[in-house]
């Protein structure tokens, strides 16, 4: 008899041994939720890596403030059905001072908004590990960052002083104050996540279908009218249009596609015909060249 | 598409994967390669070939080409120097089958990076600019793709077009490589040599026209065909036990990874080092429980007897068990700055186990040039040499060539906590075994009084022929 694993069943696998590692080896660790594609399919990892026990640390989304108002209601609901621990932060004080990306511009917003406030929530509840759902296919920067990537006392990486990483032998040693981002779908592609969510029917939220959407035309980006903070003269602007969104983060800053798929099939058919690659949906990218790697140095996820 | 898109779901599901490794010098084309298996497997989109053209004018080395090897320099402050420093992964799959490619530089200095990428690699792809042969760094990826444990090996010719696609040279290059090999006494069990212009895309999708004298595949027909199946140890079975599931009084459930062979339920196991043997009870998955599970399978195993079992303990086969010990011989290879202080005592982790370490003599150092034992003291980054290891807690091991998950392990500095060094065990250090003393109890023998002292005499003959120290108690 012929023993063998399918990728997906085998990336599964070793996603989940990266799961139950950080459990075993750490004090404190949390499993970041974007609310995205990719973080449906990690959750949905942890819940085997523990099965049938519960998952012994909590979801902790970072919120904008901007998030599309579908993301919060899917995030609320997910945790309170699968019996999460779910912790919400957000950087009061930026949002008390109005911080958005309208007025601010999309750099401020975000190092404010997402950046800043994921450090101010990992040291405030002092997380020693936290997973985040990058994959390594998605932008060059990341295809270099290991799965276990070292954080100084300031929540900086470090690209040229990367540890070693070999076989399935993870050093999940730091020093206090220091800490590491785990990346358990580092090896998944953009077609493994669709096909694990097909296949493992894990729910997502509906703004990755194909729907009749409010949509205004910003420097060539489809950007949802989601809400009125959007300002008065764009929003009169809005058309409906059948759109839908191949990654999802703020409203404003998140891209659609005009788009008739509705069901996986159709997206993954879209997907493999499609000219553009998943990020260039993202405006934030695009501010400086090496962006990315700049906003990792930094402490983004 | 010919296939609906439910019936290339169903397909593409079923597909394995393969890791391969990529090696070779700066400018034998090897960044080229993979930007071309990329591009002929469609997995560049438009506005990466627009990033490309555009970064190709800039800062690209192929004139007013488009430099296929941009698309896998990733960080910034390298993109500028023309080379790759670290490794990098790509992802590319065709209909047969998915790929993850680990990058990495051929420079000297970097052997730590090549070593990381080829750790869990499947195959290595070396390549070699057919106008320059078997150069010294052929050589050195070589040593490494087998010492690495790795079993499949493609020898790419490349740059085939600046030699006239001459068999002649071919030929030539593959006999003074497996030569080299033989002198070496490296064994690769699966070889290819392929000629290739990876600029010109000659071999590396279709065969080519202009290379009617080869009758092998095309490197990417081979890369789909391989069988890797086999490339797993499934003939012994060892559960590193990662995690213990306790989620109510009725459940206690061992979490891992099965780092090799086959596991049933109704097998006996026994749990090493404590020795204490039960059988499995189930095979638990959040998908249900299964009969039977196989590496690299992460499941969780139950057991029909409440014995002491924790993380960093391994279930094996009563009847194939690792080796057991304090002290082992293995190949380390120095990923540090800091050179080797031997008066440190390093933390060892191998599978889920971590323990002190003392590194206490360094044989000799390959020089992986001419693969030349050398002799040396200390170890430095990129140096390859045999070691004795003497561990705190007892480790439970097999031979890295018998075994590349329960062979291995990294060794990580107490202060800095950098992986200073990783090991390939070879085997039980039996100097060590040998001088410690072992005490037998003659009566448990069955030993009659009468014997004694013929047993206790030929022990003193043992000690002093043998080196082998048995103490006799006689009660």
């Amino acid at each position: 008899m012929s023993y063998s694993l399918s990728h997906l069943k085998a990336l599964e696998a070793e996603s989940i041994h990266i799961i139950r590692e950080v459990a075993a080896e750490f004090r404190n660790p949390v499993m970041l939720y974007s609310i995205g594609k990719d973080s449906s399919v990690m959750v949905r990892l942890a819940e085997k890596a523990f099965a049938p026990g519960k998952v012994p640390f909590p979801l902790m989304h970072i919120d904008s403030m901007w998030k599309f108002k579908e993301m919060v209601e899917f995030r609320d609901r997910y945790a309170k059905e699968h019996n999460w621990n779910l912790i919400v932060e957000y950087n009061k004080k930026a949002y008390e001072e109005g911080v958005g990306p309208f007025t601010h511009g999309s750099k401020v917003h975000t190092d404010l908004m997402k950046t800043q406030a994921l450090l101010m929530a990992l040291k405030k509840h002092g997380f020693d590990a936290a997973f985040g759902g990058a994959r390594r296919d998605e932008e060059k920067s990341r295809a270099k960052e290991r799965i276990f990537s070292f954080r100084n006392e300031f929540q900086q990486w470090d690209p040229k002083n990367q540890r070693p990483e070999l076989w399935d032998i993870y050093n999940t040693r730091i020093n206090a104050g220091e800490s590491i981002r785990v990346f358990p779908l580092s090896n998944w592609t953009e077609l493994d996540v669709w096909q694990y969510i097909r296949m493992e029917n894990i729910p997502i939220v509906p703004l990755y279908y194909a729907k009749e959407r409010p949509i205004v035309e910003i420097d060539g980006n489809l950007i949802m009218a989601d809400d009125d903070r959007m300002p008065e003269e764009l929003r009169r602007q809005a058309k409906m249009r059948m759109v839908r969104f191949r990654t999802l983060g703020c409203y404003p800053l998140t891209g659609a596609i005009d788009s008739e798929a509705d069901t996986i099939e159709k997206i993954v058919e879209e997907m493999m015909t499609t000219t553009k690659s998943e990020r260039t949906t993202r405006v934030i990218d695009f501010d400086q060249e090496g962006s990315m790697e700049q906003k990792k140095r930094e402490g983004y996820f | 598409m010919a296939l609906s898109i439910e019936e290339f779901l169903a397909q593409d599901e079923q597909k394995d994967l393969l890791r391969l490794l990529t090696a070779g010098s700066v400018d034998d084309g090897k960044s080229t390669l993979i930007g071309r298996l990329l591009f002929d497997s469609k997995r560049l989109y438009e506005d990466q070939l627009q990033a490309l053209e555009r970064d190709s004018k800039r800062v690209g080395n192929a004139g007013d080409n488009i430099d296929y090897a941009l698309l896998c320099d990733g960080l910034k402050a390298e993109r500028e120097q023309g080379i790759t420093i670290d490794v990098a992964y790509r992802y590319f799959s065709t209909n047969r089958r998915k790929f993850i490619i680990a990058d990495t530089p051929g420079h000297e200095q970097y052997t730590r990076n090549m070593i990381t990428g080829g750790s869990t690699a499947n195959l290595a792809i070396i390549l070699v600019d057919a106008r320059q042969g078997v150069v010294t760094q052929t050589c050195r990826h070589s040593y490494i793709v087998s010492l690495l444990g790795i079993r499949h090996l493609v020898l790419a010719v490349n740059k085939m077009d600046l030699v006239e696609f001459s068999q002649e040279r071919f030929d030539a290059i593959v006999a003074e490589y497996k030569s080299w090999l033989k002198q070496q006494h490296i064994d690769i069990p699966d070889l290819q040599c392929i000629p290739l212009s990876a600029l010109e895309g000659d071999n590396v999708v279709e065969k080519s026209s202009r290379t009617p004298w080869y009758d092998g595949q095309s490197l990417m027909d081979y890369l789909e065909t391989v069988p890797i199946d086999q490339d797993i140890n499934m003939r012994s079975m060892r559960f590193p036990v990662q995690y213990v599931l306790r989620p109510n009084l009725d459940f206690r459930g061992f979490a891992g990874k099965l780092a090799s062979g086959v596991v049933k339920v109704g097998d006996e196991v026994m749990a090493l080092p404590s020795g204490k043997r039960s059988r499995i009870k189930e095979i638990v998955t959040y998908d249900g429980n299964l009969d039977e599970a196989f590496a690299p399978q992460s499941v969780t195993l139950t057991l029909e007897d409440e014995i002491d079992l924790s993380r960093g303990e391994m279930l094996v086969h009563p009847n194939d068990r690792p080796m057991q010990g304090h002290h082992l011989r293995a190949m380390m290879v120095w990923m540090d700055e800091q050179p080797l202080d031997s008066s440190k005592a390093f933390y060892l982790k191998h599978t889920t186990n971590t323990t002190r370490a003392y590194i206490t003599n360094v044989k000799y150092r390959v020089d992986i040039n001419t693969g030349e034992r050398v002799a040396t003291e200390g170890m430095r980054l990129n140096e390859i040499s045999e070691v004795c290891i003497t561990t705190a807690a007892p480790l439970t091991f097999d031979r890295y060539a018998d075994n590349r998950q329960t062979g291995a392990f990294v060794v990580i500095d107490p202060i800095t906590n950098f992986t200073s060094a990783v090991g390939m065990i070879i085997a039980e250090d039996e100097a060590h075994a040998i001088a410690s003393t072992i005490q037998v109890r003659l009566s448990e023998y069955g030993i009659a009084p009468e014997a004694w002292s013929i047993v206790e005499h030929f022990c003193e003959e043992l000690r002093q022929r043998a080196g082998i120290n048995i103490e006799c108690i006689k009660e």
